[in-house]
């Protein structure tokens, strides 16, 4: 299948949804503390976005119950949020959140410290982030969506943290998945060549541990040794001046969380 | 939300044709060129068959009157496929 190209026109509806998400996910990111629950993050995102246009992408996408992901520790991703899920002192919580607005999709994930938490677990969070910016700057026409990858993968690996490889990023737009799948690993000068137009979701999962996954139920996935895990993701355009990061402001600059 | 690496089509499409088949019981008649062999169906129907890829990977040769498992594809009556022989 081929991978769209998105007009200017397109990216502004496309920013405009990442503008919400990135509103939404700062506001999470500024009230997790010990004692919430993962349900009361979700109804604090759902009461952000309540009477504004547009709509929670993930809600009723194949089935998923709800508007965020939220996994903690070892849950890698798509954790579903729960009344019974509080947030410990030392916790980390990936909180992942995407809208449509207009017929057009953003998503973005930031992994969240709970209070005060373990300096090696810091780390973890530090070096994902890391890699997040680096993946994102190898998002240039000319280059290859092996060298985001490997932008990602080697620069986790030298810190002895691993890849997961059941889940990838992905081109998003008019759909919340669409083409092209962009691992977070890879070879410098592979796959498909990038051009000015592509949208693509970049999302490196780290593990602490080992880079197996275990699925917990059809959604929730985890690290399969237990350790914990990160998760960073921005939506982001491939322009002639370079990447332009669709989910947060314009005016906001430096790392990418 | 990220993407998992093999992401499952939509419930009831698993996007593979070969899963929509019917499978039926039938006798081996003869063999013919080309690996294929005409079986007949329990309802008495003749049908051209070859034999599936998996089968043919693990050397399960087929003989005549051999009882296999031909799997029909829902388009085409007239040919199918063996994927097992029963001993």
């Amino acid at each position: 299948m081929a991978i769209h190209l998105r007009s200017a026109e397109e990216l502004e509806k496309m920013h405009r949804a990442g503008l919400v998400v990135y509103e939404t996910l700062t506001a999470l990111r500024d009230m997790v503390r010990p004692g919430l629950t993962t349900m009361d993050l979700e109804k604090f995102a759902e009461g952000k976005i309540a009477g504004r246009p547009g709509k929670a992408a993930f809600k009723g996408y194949r089935g998923y119950p709800c508007s965020l992901c939220t996994s903690v520790n070892s849950e890698i991703v798509h954790g579903i949020p729960s009344p019974k899920r509080k947030l410990r002192e030392g916790d980390i919580v990936s909180i992942d959140f995407g809208m449509e607005v207009d017929g057009y999709f953003a998503d973005s994930a930031v992994t969240v410290p709970v209070g005060q938490i373990r300096p090696e677990v810091k780390k973890l969070l530090d070096v994902t982030r890391e890699s997040l910016d680096r993946a994102i700057d190898k998002m240039r026409p000319g280059n290859r969506l092996g060298d985001v990858g490997h932008a990602v993968q080697s620069w986790v690996e030298q810190h002895g943290y691993s890849v997961v490889r059941e889940f990838v990023g992905h081109g998003i737009g008019t759909k919340m998945h669409d083409e092209p799948n962009l691992p977070n690993y890879g070879e410098e000068g592979r796959g498909a060549r990038l051009q000015e137009g592509m949208v693509i979701a970049v999302e490196p999962m780290v593990n602490a541990g080992r880079p197996e996954v275990r699925m917990r139920d059809e959604w929730v996935a985890e690290t399969a040794d237990g350790s914990p895990s990160a998760h960073f993701e921005h939506t982001v355009a491939i322009t002639a001046n370079g990447p332009w990061i669709l989910t947060r402001p314009k005016d906001v600059t430096g790392p990418s969380w | 939300m990220a993407r998992p690496i093999r992401e499952k089509k939509e419930k009831g499409d698993s996007g593979n044709p070969k899963e929509d088949a019917i499978e039926v019981m039938a006798t081996v008649i003869e063999p013919l060129p080309n690996a294929m062999f005409r079986v007949e169906l329990e309802n008495k129907h003749q049908v051209l068959a070859h034999v599936s890829g998996k089968m043919r990977k693990n050397f399960i040769r087929i003989l005549a009157g051999d009882k296999v498992a031909v799997e029909l594809s829902p388009y085409d009556l007239t040919r199918g496929r063996i994927v097992y022989r029963y001993k």
